[in-house]
């Protein structure tokens, strides 16, 4: 059913560090070869060496340029994933119940072999999470690597999204959203969080931490004496050599 | 929106099939026999055509009977149930007609409700839409269901009736595109509120994720049809409204000046509906530093 649960027992998700991500995209290219070889269709990619190439991804980092009134422009990267909504839009217009979100654990999936290709749900989506995979005609979307967090063959160190497991930087974090003792709770109750488009009222899981402000300074007369003489007056064998040269 | 062909073929061709289903149910014209069963064979053309067309977009077209499956969240699946419906009770009411001589106007009737719940349904496919702020608005309903019904009026050679839709949908477009343009703007979604970066300063795109395309902005950021689209607009409702609604009020009602102000209707309604999509901004595209 694509009815949304009123409740979900866990809410996991990310937490995405705009202060520390790099914008290496190392997350995209890490979460490309795990869900092209792992759960699902592979992520497509079409005239991959050619004029124009396009492909499927579930994972993508913008860069921003943002001025403040004054000082200077900041650039900041801006990693957008499926933010598994706890109102997605994109599970109820789904006319088959191929998209749905899990009771367990908040996780919004696509079932493939139910999907019809309609592409209604990317539409509903204001966030752009959903890819259409052009040659398995089936919508793609972030599954949380559901294929590798709950995976008893894998270190227990590697049971996280790819892209967290991946991220150089410690950018990116996974966690129950539910659970006020967990890493990403804490994390947003120390750094506060920011919610993409509220006016869109989809209730992100997946929060964003803001990039800490920036250091400011105080401007410097750089032509300024910057050091004062120790001693005006030479002394001791300096003194002496002085009168000497001077007598001279 | 990408203003893709079996859309606007589905919702101008289906809408229009429906809305003559609609006037026929009421027994509006009284037909019989072969005449009965050519003007319902134009109302099933056009509706069946329609709903076929809206399965070539598919990825995946040979499941497509799994969205009559959750009728009770998706709009898509209860169209296609609505639509089932209409053509069942219509088709049935209509074989007694052409086959009998009897006419069920029960049958009929609720056909015709049905064939009216199938256009909104169709509508609310694209007024459900938040992420769309042009479409999201009963408006988008409104135009559809009197879309629908003019075109059905011409259909069915009913000439006031027709006339009175006809200034009734060329009121409702005007709003719609009018207020239409307004709306993206007033839901106040900006690249600011996308990123949620605007307490920094004032956000701008300084790198695309990727340096080629992707599905996003060919499905959503469709920019091509906008240079041409005011004067697309006043074309469209030419055609749509105002030629149709002059040979309704100044020329014979005969199968002639019929058929040539249906064509003409059809053609006005496809650039409108082309406009539709390729006028339609999507959210996501604020992302991209575009619109």
């Amino acid at each position: 059913m694509t009815d949304l649960p009123k409740q979900t027992q866990r809410k996991l998700g990310l937490v995405i560090d705009l202060d520390t991500c790099v914008g290496c995209h190392a997350c995209v290219t890490a979460c490309k070869g795990w869900n092209t070889e792992n759960y699902g269709a592979p992520l497509s990619d079409k005239d991959a060496y050619g004029a124009d190439p396009v492909g499927t991804f579930l994972n993508r980092i913008h860069s921003y340029e943002v001025q403040p009134e004054q000082g200077c422009a900041q650039t900041i990267h801006f990693p957008k994933s499926c933010l598994h909504c706890d109102d997605a839009p994109c599970v109820t217009v789904c006319p088959t119940g191929a998209s749905y979100k899990r009771v367990e654990d908040g996780i919004v999936l696509v079932n493939e072999d139910h999907c019809i290709g309609c592409g209604l749900c990317a539409w509903a989506c204001p966030y752009g999470a959903r890819e259409m995979d052009q040659t398995a005609g089936v919508m793609k979307k972030c599954t949380l690597c559901v294929d590798r967090i709950y995976n008893q063959n894998l270190p227990e160190e590697d049971r996280v999204p790819a892209c967290v497991r991946t991220c150089p930087a410690g950018a990116r974090h996974f966690g129950d959203f539910s659970d006020p003792q967990s890493n990403v709770s804490q994390l947003i109750a120390e750094r506060g969080s920011l919610n993409l488009m509220p006016e869109q009222n989809t209730k992100p899981v997946n929060q964003y931490l803001p990039p800490r402000p920036k250091d400011t300074w105080t401007d410097v007369d750089s032509t300024a004496t910057t050091s004062t003489p120790v001693a005006q007056e030479p002394k001791g064998f300096l003194a002496w050599l002085d009168r000497t040269l001077d007598s001279l | 929106m990408h203003p893709a062909p079996s859309i606007i073929i589905f919702t101008v061709l289906s809408g229009l099939g429906f809305g003559l289903l609609f006037w026929l149910g009421l027994g509006i014209p009284d037909t019989k026999g072969w005449d009965a069963f050519a003007i319902y064979a134009v109302g099933f053309i056009c509706s069946v055509v329609g709903l076929v067309a809206s399965t070539f977009h598919l990825g995946n077209p040979q499941r497509a009977w799994r969205a009559f499956t959750q009728w009770r969240s998706s709009w898509l699946s209860r169209e296609g149930w609505f639509a089932v419906l209409a053509l069942m009770f219509i088709g049935l009411y209509a074989l007694f007609i052409i086959f009998f001589e009897n006419r069920m106007n029960v049958l009929g009737f609720i056909g015709s409700i049905l064939c009216l719940i199938t256009v909104f349904a169709t509508s609310m496919i694209y007024a459900q839409m938040k992420s769309v702020p042009r479409w999201n608005h009963w408006t988008t309903c409104a135009l559809f269901l009197l879309l629908s019904l003019a075109g059905g009026a011409i259909l069915a050679g009913q000439s006031l009736a027709g006339l009175v839709l006809l200034i009734l949908t060329g009121i409702a477009q005007i709003i719609v595109w009018t207020k239409g343009d307004e709306r993206f703007t007033e839901r106040g979604s900006t690249i600011e509120t996308a990123t949620q970066l605007g307490h920094i300063g004032k956000v701008r795109l300084f790198e695309s994720p990727h340096t080629g395309t992707n599905y996003l902005l060919k499905e959503m950021v469709y920019q091509v049809g906008r240079k041409h689209a005011q004067k697309l607009r006043r074309i469209s409702f030419v055609l749509m409204c105002i030629v149709p609604a002059v040979i309704l009020l100044l020329l014979p009602s005969n199968l002639f000046f019929i058929a040539i102000a249906a064509l003409l209707h059809l053609g006005g309604t496809f650039i409108s509906r082309w406009l539709f999509f390729a006028e339609a901004e999507h959210v996501v595209g604020l992302y991209y530093g575009k619109r």
